[in-house]
């Protein structure tokens, strides 16, 4: 087993992960607070009025980065229950299902956010357009690997189950991205793209791009918690859990 | 990479490939039939469900807006700049509707006309302050006058 192998099935095992994760997961809180209240300080404060929907647009500031953090934490457990299920890594099963209710967060912000949006600029709450619809099923994706996580008594069958379910689900994303491509929408196309230019003033961009930056960090400090939480649950009768147990009641007696 | 994981590796791939395709096709297979609107081009070459609702998509034309002094009924004519489509709503429209407009409107065709029963505006993804406007309007008044000179 040559150094990097090891390294990994170090940081793999669930004591070290546990470990490792306490120890970023305050930062990850931490820099995302701060960085999400400069960017809602610079988005609904000091970002200048938009010539057509006047203060209306900013919750774009809320409703784009939370788009982008649903697709990503779909990519990420998916990625992660693909992992678990060639290579049955322990990590990589708990941190599937841990991404799972944040990314379902996400969705359901970015799903509010728009309909609250759409009422006075479309002059509706929702209409069944692509975009909107992959984006509810983005949502229902998520609720049915909680729920088929939650059903199934054994934690590592249920795990294996739910990633399954989540690795199907992944056709969605690219759907959920270019519907306003494909289709006539009545959602808009991308405002910030990859490439060329994007179709947002300077002035407005810095607050997006920056609360874009707070979410990921965000994301990972909340998947993090939530990861801890899952090893424990899923090492229940191991000695280094216990070892934190008595440990814990110690420090309070 | 042990043979177990490696046969993992490939059934996993494999059911991904086929979902993937089957996504793939399905999409394909409802691109016609997931038409959210129509413009005023495809209704006149009979494209649009005749008698059933349907959505028009297009921009509302300048100087076509007519408002009934007594009642919420509206006239206006939607273009997709090459055909035009003579709309009647009877409502109240929404903050963004104006000439020059992308809507959509949901309704149905009645002796060449389209009675809408909802109308919707479409927002572009453009976003700028409106100093930032002003100057491209203007730029653009500059360019179209200079030719004049």
């Amino acid at each position: 087993m040559n150094a990097l192998t090891l390294w990994f099935h170090k940081t793999g095992s669930p004591p070290t992960a546990y470990r490792l994760a306490g120890r970023i997961m305050p930062w990850c809180y931490g820099l995302g607070l701060v960085l999400g209240l400069v960017a809602l300080y610079g988005g609904l404060v000091l970002a200048p009025r938009d010539y057509q929907q006047g203060d209306a647009y900013r919750i774009i500031f809320i409703h784009v980065p939370c788009a982008w953090m649903g697709l990503f934490a779909y990519f990420f457990m998916a990625a992660n229950a693909f992992i678990a299920l060639v290579w049955r890594i322990k990590l990589s099963e708990v941190l599937a299902m841990a991404a799972a209710p944040v990314g379902a967060a996400f969705t359901f912000i970015t799903l509010v956010t728009g309909s609250l949006w759409g009422k006075p600029m479309w002059g509706t709450w929702w209409t069944w357009d692509a975009r909107l619809t992959s984006e509810l099923v983005l949502l229902f994706l998520y609720l049915g690997v909680i729920g088929l996580h939650a059903a199934i008594e054994d934690r590592r069958q249920a795990a294996r189950a739910a990633g399954f379910l989540a690795l199907i689900g992944v056709v969605n994303i690219p759907i959920v991205h270019f519907s306003v491509n494909w289709w006539n929408t009545l959602h808009q196309g991308s405002t910030v793209r990859l490439m060329g230019p994007s179709k947002i003033d300077g002035s407005m961009i810095w607050p997006l791009l920056l609360m874009a930056l707070a979410t990921h960090v965000w994301f990972f400090g909340s998947v993090l918690a939530r990861t801890r939480i899952g090893l424990l649950e899923l090492d229940g009768g191991k000695d280094w859990v216990r070892a934190i147990a008595l440990g814990e009641t110690e420090a309070r007696a | 990479m042990t043979p177990t994981r490696k046969r993992r590796l490939i059934v996993v791939s494999l059911i991904l490939a086929a979902v993937g395709v089957a996504a793939g096709l399905t999409v394909l297979a409802l691109q016609q039939n997931m038409t959210y609107l129509y413009s005023p081009s495809e209704i006149a070459a009979g494209h649009a469900p005749a008698g059933a609702r349907f959505r028009l998509g297009g921009v509302v034309l300048e100087q076509s807006i007519r408002r009934a002094k007594d009642s919420l009924e509206v006239h206006f004519i939607v273009t997709d700049r090459f055909k035009e489509m003579p709309v009647e709503y009877t409502g109240i429209l929404p903050d963004l509707f104006r000439e020059g407009q992308s809507i959509v409107a949901t309704g149905t065709l009645k002796d060449g006309h389209f009675v809408a029963t909802e109308v919707l505006a479409k927002h572009d993804e453009s976003y700028m302050p409106k100093e930032v406007k002003d100057a491209i309007e203007k730029a653009k008044q500059a360019q179209a006058a200079t030719p004049a000179d």
